[in-house]
């Protein structure tokens, strides 16, 4: 008899043509209408935006990242957890902290036990333990926790690959073990394995043995080259279940968004729109804007003319040119201006999957996103691995915009 | 033509309304009250939706030039003035030509002109530069350009009255173009008095204004720095006097609440919100009581035991960008810092119990404290929303006092001891 867990997904359609499909995953907090993409915010805030602006943006789901030293269990447990803490009434994703202790800290060492690592507060050595995790994340309240995972870069090669791959494994059973709400928050295993397929199947195969109610895919987005990434995903998703969420961890472009929904990713979280945003850099369907560019000192446009956010119906290019990285206020306007374009690029996602015209969206997606239809080849391969041939796009006469091209690294 | 609605004076406090005021016709501004401070000509930390969350926001709008004067070619460009450059279009704006929140570097000012320190450093104004901008910027109401520089204890004589000479020919000067100009037909001109500590200067500077066709009045140079208590009174009930009933009064880095009362006391109609702005950038609330339905219990208990004598603690108030440490040597008894561990970092009660704004309804200390830690923007954007709305919400009070006759309870109130 499977274990109830604290969340349902509901599938509501299936694209015929690709992997990619719209779900609804109810959660302890909120309903989350899939896929989709989750802000991240760091110490129990998302980057200056009120909760009320989030609900207002149609955020249905945020991921905090934990820190250990600051908000320690026992001011969660005072404050009965971070939602109350925050006034954050919709659903909660948090991180197991371990990514942040490899990817922050230097002198982070990884033992059977736990991760290692020097206190960036005081220099004390301190000891990150899956159980230690748990129990914080258990404090936190969090709807959506993550296992602690043996994070290795994603271009590391090697035997490294496999030990880590399999302490994940390790370390999953010991995170189900010393989880103690179940009935109210849902823990979700992450699949390891580097760029080996081999490795990648061994781990999804082993995780999806255990009753966990989700899934992520880890150690990727670090800088790998794009072929190998989406063929991770691919493979991933193939084994994973299907009745369960499936979570790639670490991913925010636009492009990645569309392509990785048409392998079957149901989840995303990436800093990308926010911390571009405090650097004022705004998303647009062609790119990215840099508005601290002298060619914007004139340019009394909106953000984008089509984008109906509390931005870009009152604040033009040059305004925001002449304050950008000088007021804060320059960092929450285009901060809310991204946020509403990662929700609206995921809401006419889901908008044509449900109407059965997935392959046309992504289709003319790339087109207004690469007007010369250069596109990158990963993403051709990715695509006609699920059966978009993008070669077969119409021509189209290319518009002078304002494109900033989307390098894809 | 604006219309000033005297209703009430009541032991030199005057309380009434201005209306059909600039090109914003239909906007009331009553008075005494308060400007919203801006910065850029965006309220600090907030932007246009979350200054919608506010309820009590003022109708008028101070915009400065040091923050924007850089971009008067671009608004020149634009051709629908500052307003709507920054968002702000809905509001009355009232253009200043310093910034309440900074003091003014002294020793920049020449014969023809002023320094303002904008982003990129001075900016020399002479009044063609300074005419041609409130061209482009079309505000309601602007000061004209002025010579404040008489705030450093060693002004000498002769420098304060080179202040009020020039003051007055840049205002003829200012004039002349005013009234030529199509751009500035919806725009009034606001003469300022000058004149330091000097009695006799004052009543010269504020005389020869009266006789120029001004909308109404800024009295300059009585920042907190400048001088004493009770010379400021002096010389604000002497200047005030001399002034037409029918013309609005505004006073410019004069807005800490005890401060404030006195400002009233003396016959001034309108303030700057740089003090709430200053509050809240060194990490603290505005708890001070102002009305019966406050719970002075926790004022009490939460207000910054300050000095006695509070003009010794506010000499240095008008530096906002210096270190941290310099901001927190600021603090004034109206005001409660949050950046202390041991008092908030488990306290889960609202900033200030039964405050109505949104963040006393929906965060914590203990959060903002937290947040405050952290170095967190939402800090900054909670603690603006309160503060201004806890100062808004005093200036309404004084208002409604002038009206029930119960002024001086709320001075009472306002300026009682921290026990």
């Amino acid at each position: 008899m499977a274990v109830k867990h604290a969340l349902s997904l509901k599938i509501l359609a299936e694209c015929p043509t690709t992997k990619a499909r719209v779900c609804k995953l109810v959660l302890p907090h909120h309903t989350v209408d899939t896929p989709v993409f989750m802000p991240v915010g760091t110490q129990g805030t998302l980057k200056g935006m009120l909760p009320a602006q989030l609900e207002e943006l149609d955020c249905q789901i945020i991921l905090t990242r934990i820190r250990l030293n600051n908000y320690g269990p026992e001011l969660l447990d005072k404050a009965d957890g971070l939602h109350n803490f925050m006034n954050w009434k919709r659903a909660l994703l948090t991180d197991s902290g371990g990514f942040q202790m490899v990817s922050l800290l230097k002198l982070a060492e990884i033992t059977e036990e736990g991760v290692k690592f020097q206190s960036p507060h005081d220099g004390r050595e301190m000891l990150l333990t899956p159980e230690h995790s748990m129990a914080i994340q258990n404090s936190i309240g969090s709807d959506i926790m993550m296992q602690l995972d043996d994070v290795v870069h994603s271009t590391t090669k090697g035997p490294r690959v496999e030990e880590a791959m399999y302490r994940s494994i390790r370390w999953l059973d010991r995170c189900m073990k010393a989880h103690k709400r179940t009935d109210c928050q849902n823990l979700f295993g992450i699949v390891q394995g580097g760029l080996d397929p081999e490795l990648r199947k061994i781990c999804v195969q082993e995780m999806t043995k255990r009753d966990l109610p989700g899934f992520a895919i880890g150690g990727l987005s670090g800088g790998e080259e794009k072929a190998h990434f989406w063929r991770m995903v691919h493979l991933s998703t193939d084994y994973l279940p299907r009745n369960k969420p499936r979570y790639l961890m670490g991913v925010g472009y636009a492009v990645d968004l569309v392509v990785c929904s048409a392998l079957g990713c149901d989840m995303y979280d990436c800093v990308f729109p926010t911390r571009t945003a405090r650097f004022g850099s705004a998303l647009v369907p062609t790119g990215q804007l840099q508005l601290k560019n002298k060619q914007y000192a004139r340019d009394f446009r909106p953000i984008d003319d089509n984008c109906s956010c509390s931005t870009c119906s009152r604040y033009t290019r040059a305004y925001l040119h002449s304050i950008a990285t000088q007021e804060t206020v320059a960092c929450h306007l285009v901060t809310v201006h991204n946020i509403a374009y990662q929700m609206n690029l995921m809401r006419t996602l889901r908008q044509s999957i449900l109407e059965g015209r997935f392959p046309q969206f992504v289709q003319d997606f790339m087109d207004t996103m690469y007007p010369s239809r250069n596109y990158p080849v990963w993403v051709v391969e990715a695509l006609a691995a699920v059966n978009i041939n993008l070669q077969k796009a119409q021509p189209q006469p290319d518009a002078p915009l304002e494109n900033i091209a989307n390098t894809c690294s | 033509m604006m219309k000033v609605l005297l209703s009430n004076v009541v032991n030199g406090c005057r309380v009434g309304s201005i209306t059909e005021v600039g090109r914003h016709g239909n906007k009331v501004l009553e008075f005494p009250g308060c400007l919203l401070y801006t910065r850029c000509g965006s309220a600090p930390h907030l932007t246009y939706d979350v200054l919608q969350k506010l309820d009590t926001v003022p109708e008028g709008v101070q915009i400065t030039l040091p923050t924007l004067a850089e971009q008067h070619h671009v608004v020149k460009d634009f051709q629908q003035g500052i307003g709507k450059f920054t968002g702000m279009e809905d509001f009355f704006l009232y253009c200043s030509v310093q910034d309440p929140a900074v003091r003014e570097a002294t020793g920049y000012n020449f014969n023809k002109g002023v320094s303002v320190w904008g982003p990129g450093g001075r900016i020399k104004l002479e009044v063609a530069d300074f005419m041609a901008i409130q061209k482009a910027f079309r505000p309601d109401w602007y000061q004209c350009l002025c010579d404040g520089d008489t705030a450093s204890a060693d002004t000498s004589t002769k420098r304060v009255r080179k202040s009020v000479d020039r003051t007055l020919n840049f205002l003829d000067q200012c004039l002349e173009i005013h009234q030529k100009s199509q751009e500035l037909k919806g725009s009034e001109i606001l003469g300022v008095i000058e004149g330091g500590d000097l009695l006799e200067e004052r009543l010269r500077s504020a005389r020869e204004t009266c006789k120029r066709p001004v909308a109404g009045f800024v009295l300059d140079g009585f920042q907190s720095f400048a001088m004493e208590r009770e010379t400021r009174k002096n010389l604000l009930k002497a200047v005030l006097e001399v002034l037409p009933e029918d013309k609005p009064r505004i006073i410019h880095a004069v807005s800490r609440p005890d401060e404030v009362l006195e400002a009233v006391e003396c016959g001034v109609d309108f303030f700057d919100s740089s003090f709430p702005y200053q509050v809240t950038e060194r990490g603290c609330a505005l708890v001070f009581p102002f009305s019966k339905r406050s719970h002075s219990d926790v004022c009490d208990e939460t207000m910054i035991q300050g000095p006695d004598d509070s003009s010794q603690e506010t000499t240095e108030n008008q530096h906002c960008r210096g270190s941290i440490e310099d901001k927190r040597s600021q603090r004034t008894k109206f005001e409660m810092d949050l950046n202390d561990k041991e008092k908030y970092a488990c306290d889960f009660r609202p900033v200030l119990p039964g405050c109505s704004c949104y963040c006393c309804q929906n965060h914590s200390r203990a959060y903002i404290h937290h947040l405050l830690q952290t170095g967190e923007l939402l800090a900054r954007v909670l603690l603006m929303m309160h503060n201004f709305h806890h100062y808004f919400g005093f200036f309404a009070a004084i208002r409604e006092s002038l009206h029930q006759g119960t002024f001086q309870e709320l001075k009472t109130m306002v300026t009682q001891r921290t026990k």
